[in-house]
Formats: C-alpha cells, sequence, structure tokens
C-alpha cells in the first residue's frame, strides 16, 4: 500500500481515471480578480469554464451552507456536459446579480429552499450549451456531422473512426465557435449523474480542517477585532474605558462608533479580554423598558382588527357562525435566534481606493451594495470573496454584520478581521418573528368542517427586504402553508395583519412563514379531529380527497410509523402535513415520550416526501434529517425572550440545541417522482413541530398552542 | 517562550501563559482547523486532544499543556482510529455545513481509540458535548458505529 494522503489520493485517482488535469477545492473568484489570472480558454458562459489545460471549473451561483448546492448544482451541470464530478472544480461566484441571480429572486441570493428548483434548467442549460459547442469543434475538426459524434467524461469520440478528443484540446477552437441560443436538453431516462446518490464535492474537505469558512481567513498584518452592539435595539454608547483596553497585551487600538465599540488586537484572546476591560455603559434608548410580555400584548391587540385577505373561498366566518360547533384557538410562537456554529465574522480591507470583503453571506450583491454605499466607493472597487458558510439558516441574508464590519474597517489602517462572540451572536439576531394567530372553524354535525378561518399577525420580513413584494397589505411568506391549505372546506378565510415590532431584528429563520403556520394549521386539524371524536390521521385523509400527492405522503408516513400500534403508557404518535410555496409535500409522525415529571423525548420521526424530480436522493435525505433535527430543537425549547430590552438568552447553555444523545431515530421516505423539483432545505423543520406537539397531545391530553412545548408542558 | 508540541512538531510562541489554546491555534500559529463556537466549552467545535484526551482547547490555557502532545484535526487522519471515523465521515457524507466537524471527529476519534467497538451509550456518553446545528447526529453515529466495523474486521484480518 502506498502512503498518499487522501488529498493525494483525491488528484491521483481522478487524474487516472480521466486523463485530465484535475483541481480539487474551492478557488473564490472575486470581481476584478479575472484581469490577474489567465482567462480560461472556453467560457461559454457564466457557469463553465475550461482551460486549454483540461481544468473544468464551475462557477457556483448559489452558497454551501450545508445543503448540498456545492453538489447538486455541480451535478446539473455535469450531466448535461457530459463529465464526471471527478473532474470538476468549484469556485463561488463573485456577487453579480447579472450573471448570478436566482431566477425565482431576480437576484442573487440564496434562500427559500430554491436551489435546485430555481437552477434546474439553467444549469442544465450552460452544460448542454458548452457541451454542444465542444461537440461541434470536434466535429468541425474532423469534417463529420456532431451528430456523429458521442461524448463521455470530457472527451469527443467519432466512432465510425475511432478519434477522440479531449475538451482540453478542443477548448480553444470552442471559443471561436458561436453560443447556441436553444440547446436540447437530456431525456431524464439517460440521466447518468441525476436522481443517482453522488458523493458530496465538499465532504473531503470538511473532515480534515482545509474547508475554509470566512472565519478562517488570514492576512499579512491583519487585526482581530471582537464587539459589542448595544444589548438593547437603538441604544448607544455612553462610556467606556479606552485606557484599560489598550493596556491589555495584543491590544492594538479600540474602535468606538455611536452604537458599537469594537478592540482591534493581535488575537482574538486579547480583543476579548480588551472588550471586557472597557467596562462599556450604554444609553439603552427608547426600547429601554421592553420585555417579552410587551410584544406580545401589542401583538393580541392586533389580532383583534381584520386583516388583509389572503384567500377568500365563500364565506368562512358566516359558514362557522351558522356550524353546529364552533372551535376556535389562539396560537403563538417565539422569537427564534439562528445560532449557526459559526458566529457571525467578516473581515475587511480598506485599501488603495478599494474595499475587499472576506464573509460568508448568502446575500453577496447585497453585501456589495451596502459596502459601496457606506464607503462611497463604486461597485466594481468593492470586491466580495465568499466562503463556505458555517450555517445559514436564513441568518446570513442579513448583511448587517458585514457593514458593521466596513464601518470598523474606515478606522483601521490595514485588514482588519472582526469577529462575534457567541454571546454577541445570540444578542443581536435577525430573530424568527413572533406570530401570533386566531383560527377558527365550524363543525357539521358529522365533524366536518364546513367553514375555516385563519388571521396571522406578525412583522412582514418582505415588506423590509424585499418591498415590490410585499402587495396589497399581505406578505406572500408569512401566509405561505396557510393560503395553500389542501383540505377540503367550502368556506376558507386567511387574512394577514402586519404588526412590526421595532423593539428587535426580525429576519428569515429556515422556514419562516410556513414553520410558524404549519404547527398552527396542523395543531388545529388535530384539535378539530379530536372534537370530532376522529382519528388524527382518518380525518385528514377524509379532507384530502383533492390533493393526491398530499394522501400519498401521508399514506406513507402512517404505514412506516405503525400508526395505531399499541405504544407504551405515557408515549404518543403526532402527525402533521405540509404543503407549501416551495412544491414540496411533506408528512411526518413523530412518536414522543412524556416523563411523569413532563420531560418531552421525541422517539422517532417518521418523513415520507415527495419533492419531484429528485437530483441527489442522499442529500434530500440529509435536508430532511437537518431540518427534523432542527425543527425539533426549537418545537421543544426554542425561545429568545427579553427582558428592560436585551435578548436574555446569552450561549448554548441558556439557548438549548439539540444534542446527539437526544436525537431521535429518523425514518425518511422518498417518493419517486418525474414532477419538477421542489424546495427541501425547509420543510422538514416546518412540518415538525405540530407532529411533536400533537405527540404531546397524544401522550398528555394536553394541547399547548404556544411554543416551545417543553416549558409550557411543565408549567401546564 | 512557551513551546508546544502539535501534531509531531514543535511550536514556540509568545503569548499570555492564561491564552485558552484555541486562540493560540487559530491566530497565533494559523492553524484554522480547530474551531471557535462558544468559547466556555458548551459546543465542543473546538475540540483537540491531549495525550489522547478529547479537551476543549477554548477553555484550555495555553500554559498547561506544555509538554503534553497536542494532536489536531489538521493531523488525527494519521492515527489508526483518526484515519478510521474520516473514511466513515466520507463514506456516509456526514458533514452538511461542516463547521462543526473538525471537533465532531476529535471526539470520534479519542472514543474509538479507547473503545474499539463503542455501544450506543457510550457514543452519546463521548458525543453530547458535540453540537451541530445542522442535526448530522443520525450519520455520526452510524459513521463511528461503520468505523467501529471495520476497525474489527481489520483487527481480524
Amino acid at each position: 500500500m502506498n502512503t498518499l494522503s487522501r488529498r493525494d489520493f483525491l488528484t491521483v485517482s481522478a487524474a487516472v481515471g480521466g486523463g485530465l488535469l484535475l483541481g480539487w477545492g474551492f478557488g473564490s473568484r472575486a470581481a476584478g480578480d479575472s484581469a490577474a489570472s489567465a482567462a480560461p480558454a472556453f467560457a461559454p458562459n457564466a457557469f463553465v469554464q475550461i482551460g486549454s489545460d483540461g481544468r473544468i471549473v464551475l462557477i457556483m451561483p448559489q452558497v454551501e451552507m450545508g445543503q448540498g448546492v456545492y453538489t447538486s448544482l455541480p451535478m446539473l451541470i455535469a450531466e448535461e456536459l457530459q463529465v464526471g464530478l471527478d473532474q470538476v472544480a468549484l469556485e463561488h461566484a463573485p456577487p453579480d446579480d447579472k450573471l448570478y441571480a436566482n431566477p425565482y429572486f431576480h437576484f442573487q441570493e440564496t434562500g427559500a429552499s430554491s436551489s435546485v428548483r430555481a437552477f434546474y434548467e439553467p444549469l442544465r442549460k450552460a452544460g448542454a450549451a458548452a457541451r454542444t459547442m465542444l461537440v461541434a469543434a470536434a466535429a468541425g475538426a474532423w469534417q463529420v456531422d456532431p451528430a456523429s459524434c458521442q461524448v463521455e467524461r470530457g472527451v469527443v469520440t467519432h466512432p465510425p473512426t475511432g478519434r477522440t478528443l479531449t475538451y482540453a484540446a478542443l477548448a480553444d477552437r470552442a471559443a471561436k465557435l458561436p453560443v447556441p441560443a436553444a440547446v436540447p436538453l437530456k431525456d431524464p431516462k439517460d440521466f447518468k449523474l441525476i436522481g443517482t446518490r453522488a458523493k458530496r464535492l465538499d465532504t473531503p474537505s470538511k473532515v480534515n480542517g482545509t474547508a475554509q469558512f470566512s472565519i478562517d481567513v488570514r492576512l499579512p498584518g491583519m487585526g482581530i477585532a471582537t464587539v459589542a452592539a448595544s444589548p438593547v435595539l437603538g441604544g448607544k454608547i455612553a462610556s467606556l474605558d479606552e485606557a484599560k483596553a489598550k493596556a491589555i497585551k495584543g491590544v492594538r487600538q479600540v474602535v468606538r462608533l455611536d452604537d458599537v465599540v469594537a478592540v482591534v488586537a493581535d488575537h482574538m484572546w486579547a480583543a476579548k479580554q480588551g472588550l471586557a476591560a472597557l467596562s462599556v455603559t450604554w444609553d439603552d434608548g427608547p426600547n429601554a423598558k421592553v420585555s417579552t410580555a410587551d410584544v406580545v400584548r401589542d401583538l393580541a391587540e392586533a389580532s383583534l382588527q381584520a386583516g388583509k385577505v389572503a384567500r377568500k373561498d365563500g364565506d368562512a366566518p358566516a359558514a362557522i357562525a351558522a356550524a353546529t360547533r364552533k372551535i376556535e384557538a389562539i396560537y403563538e410562537v417565539p422569537f427564534l435566534a439562528h445560532a449557526t456554529m459559526e458566529p457571525m465574522n467578516c473581515t475587511v480591507a480598506l485599501r488603495n481606493g478599494s474595499c475587499e470583503i472576506w464573509t460568508g453571506c448568502q446575500s453577496l450583491t447585497r453585501a456589495q451594495r451596502e459596502a459601496a454605499k457606506l464607503t462611497g466607493l463604486p461597485l466594481e472597487k468593492v470586491v466580495v470573496r465568499n466562503h463556505l458558510l458555517g450555517g445559514g439558516f436564513g441568518r446570513r441574508l442579513e448583511v448587517d454584520y458585514v457593514i458593521q464590519a466596513v464601518r470598523i474597517a474606515q478606522h483601521v489602517a490595514g485588514p482588519v478581521k472582526v469577529v462575534w462572540t457567541r454571546e454577541e451572536d445570540m444578542q443581536h439576531g435577525y430573530y424568527r418573528p413572533y406570530y401570533y394567530d386566531r383560527i377558527a372553524a365550524g363543525l357539521n354535525p358529522k365533524g366536518r368542517p364546513v367553514g375555516w378561518t385563519h388571521r396571522i399577525v406578525g412583522p412582514s420580513i418582505i415588506a423590509r427586504r424585499i418591498p415590490p413584494v410585499f402587495q396589497n397589505g399581505i406578505d406572500p411568506d408569512g401566509v405561505d402553508g396557510a393560503v395553500q391549505l389542501l383540505y377540503d372546506i367550502p368556506a376558507v378565510q386567511v387574512e394577514y395583519v402586519r404588526h412590526e415590532e421595532p423593539v428587535v431584528n426580525t429576519g428569515w429563520w429556515r422556514g419562516v412563514g410556513v414553520t410558524h403556520n404549519v404547527f398552527v394549521m396542523e395543531s388545529f386539524v388535530d384539535e378539530l379531529a379530536r372534537a370530532a371524536k376522529a382519528d388524527p390521521v382518518q380525518y385528514r385523509r377524509s379532507l384530502l380527497g383533492k390533493a393526491p400527492r398530499a394522501r400519498a405522503v401521508l399514506d406513507l408516513a402512517v404505514k412506516e410509523a405503525g400508526w395505531g400500534q399499541a405504544l407504551p403508557a405515557g408515549h404518543g404518535r403526532g402527525v402533521s402535513l405540509l404543503y407549501s410555496a416551495w412544491g414540496s409535500y411533506l408528512a411526518q409522525v413523530a412518536e414522543v415520550a412524556v416523563s411523569s415529571s413532563g420531560e418531552i423525548q421525541v422517539i422517532r420521526v417518521v418523513c415520507a416526501v415527495d419533492c419531484g424530480q429528485m437530483v441527489n436522493p442522499d442529500i434530500a435525505v440529509a435536508q430532511m434529517e437537518s431540518g427534523i433535527v432542527f425543527g425539533v430543537s426549537a418545537a421543544l425549547w426554542g425561545q429568545i425572550t427579553l427582558k428592560n430590552g436585551r435578548v436574555e438568552q446569552s450561549s448554548f447553555p441558556d439557548y438549548r440545541i439539540m444534542r446527539l444523545n437526544e436525537c431521535p431515530t429518523i425514518d425518511i421516505r422518498l417518493i419517486t417522482s418525474s414532477e419538477a423539483p421542489s424546495g427541501l432545505g425547509e420543510p422538514g423543520t416546518a412540518c415538525v413541530a405540530a407532529a411533536v406537539a400533537n405527540a404531546v397531545y397524544a401522550a398528555t391530553g394536553k394541547r399547548i398552542r404556544k411554543l416551545p412545548l417543553q416549558p409550557q408542558l411543565t408549567t401546564a | 517562550m512557551t513551546t508546544l508540541n502539535i501534531n509531531g512538531k514543535a511550536h514556540d510562541v509568545e503569548v499570555p501563559d492564561d491564552m485558552p489554546l484555541l486562540w493560540v491555534l487559530r491566530d497565533v500559529i494559523g492553524m484554522t482547523g480547530t474551531k471557535f463556537g462558544c468559547g466556555i466549552a458548551a459546543c465542543g467545535a473546538c475540540t483537540v486532544h491531549l495525550d489522547g484526551q478529547p479537551i476543549r482547547s477554548c477553555v484550555t490555557p495555553v500554559k498547561s499543556v506544555t509538554g503534553k502532545q497536542i494532536t489536531t484535526i489538521e493531523a488525527i487522519g494519521e492515527t489508526p482510529a483518526g484515519k478510521k471515523i474520516q473514511e466513515a465521515w466520507i463514506a456516509l457524507d456526514v458533514p452538511q455545513c461542516g463547521y462543526c466537524q473538525s471537533g465532531q471527529i476529535m471526539s470520534a476519534s479519542a472514543l474509538l481509540a479507547g473503545k474499539a467497538s463503542p455501544t450506543d451509550e457510550e457514543i452519546d456518553g463521548a458525543m453530547s458535548g458535540n453540537l451541530c446545528r445542522c442535526g448530522t447526529y443520525v450519520r455520526i453515529r452510524a459513521a463511528i458505529k461503520q468505523a467501529a466495523q471495520t476497525s474489527m474486521s481489520g483487527q481480524k484480518a
């Protein structure tokens, strides 16, 4: 046996297999860099580059934050380009809304479980266009019909004569050909990669410490800074002791701005000690006295007014008024922190009339634009180098940490890396909003719903971030999941009341609108089933006559979970169903055990998924596993609370995250489908809280309408 | 001057005695594979080995580790258990965002080095201090078991 390192092994085995030079790892392309490096011989579009050395580079328009797009997106290109995944190197795209816009948003952003469904065709077309040109180049060289040529692993063959040419050899010639306007895509039956459990391309670098997150950036002369921003939104620094901080060995500089102070040092330890030595006091401003109870009181008041109608079938209020039985409830979900494992960080160098930024960000063009605004530099002078993200979950859609780092860098000579402590990260989030919902239904004598009203009250993240999408007073994300209610109910009304809570920043958090709506809707359907003395599964099933895909996932999850089979005392099963703008259908069955002291343990979650055409079933499973763990953490324990305007939680001991020993058995069942691909990053999270809450009801007879479940159950 | 033995190599560093090993590794020596997660030993992202035992480097003063063998993620693949763990991690595609995985692998490698075939309870005990926000726990458990199996069959062969 030889003693090659894994890295060497990958390179060597791939080179032997492909006969082409191979790169491994992720470069970071940035605006302005292209002049410095030699242009590739063949770059027919923004996503594919082939050098005459054979190097095949795929440019990634979406960012990798664990969801697997640095494997699934290359699969789309490689499928049509007819190369192996072992033959490609990847680069992060630079910020560029023209080249790399997410087709769903028309700007470059990674979110809303959109990457695969948005890029499913565009990236295949990019690969197909490149292949068409390379084949045309070979056919031209041989004076044969392109249709008589074949391609495999980047080698074009003319079988009748046995001639071959590699993509490397064809790159220069192909570059001179016109880019075809339209190219045929493969018939799905001919797929070699799409639909396979191809290995993730980012795994090797993530098991040996070489994966580069932005927190790992190191630059000559760089200072390392840590910060304290006002603990109360809108507060300002009242006083601090700069001399004490500067007395700490390794501290270089204190940067005092209105609302934030940074200590710049040789290393993080000195920066942290320096920050502590500052003994900052704050002028808390108008939010000084705010507590969670104030927020809830305001939301409750806002919930009494009629909202903007987002869905209206028939006259639901009248149908409920005339019904045999009326059931109504109020549901609440708390503020939640993202708590990405990699705390917020950003490195900035302002020098020679340019602004260079090293970060991991879901919204690169937004980061670039904000930095340009702050510095007064033209966009092309703001270079943003993206990295692998140590978790996103929506937190890195916001660019507050980039803005803050640029503001600090404006006072620092040379590059500075700003790293938030865990406490700073936990207390300066863009939290999942607190939502307050009023929901009601009328039942006929058989217990079947004849009317359904659902009023959703909360802030509009869309109105803040993408104002044109906020139309007629309705936040389409805030009502997502609720307006698609699949149950066969003759009269349905869904309303939205926009109520801002300017005491904390709120933002998108894995599933946002759907995550909250599905908890409310699926808990409430369970209430209706119980009121009708019906089995929760049978009750749902009887209302899904017009939704065959939903019924199929429900039937599959229920069967796998052994629904109806006897359970030990203290155990219960709960079911939940999801369909939303993501397009995927999910059904989950959770089994919980509740101890005599009221401790909830989630034993098992079965999840059936129909997400249309799958690109990589193993990544689909991983996303479901991930979403479920994330969602169960939040459902059981997650809450950010306010007291005196401050976030009360500070780190993992008081913002509880599921640990390995608490992780349920998770069984994912994927339904094979040729429907269009649909989103998978968030649904696993969005579906699970109701399944767990319904299971807790089955186990205890207690209906919990306010998350998180564990403290509610203990105090119920 | 403090001399540290990291992955079999001596490193001389000029740092305060109470500086946590994590920051010496990352910010002074430039070995960034070991990650910062919380700074209070609550998440395990900073796990390294001290004489083969897993420790949280974010709360370990550098002075306390002089004269001891420090192993980090950059070299864990050179140990038999670490190599098996990395291979199992790749075989099952465990990582998602990957940020916590250095710490996970360090904890798992220490477990496997001490227990050729750990039980579920032993896996719980060794791994419950390592948080993963992506929720890769199902695969972490499976990968440890797979690594243990290949260790066992390797011994038999």
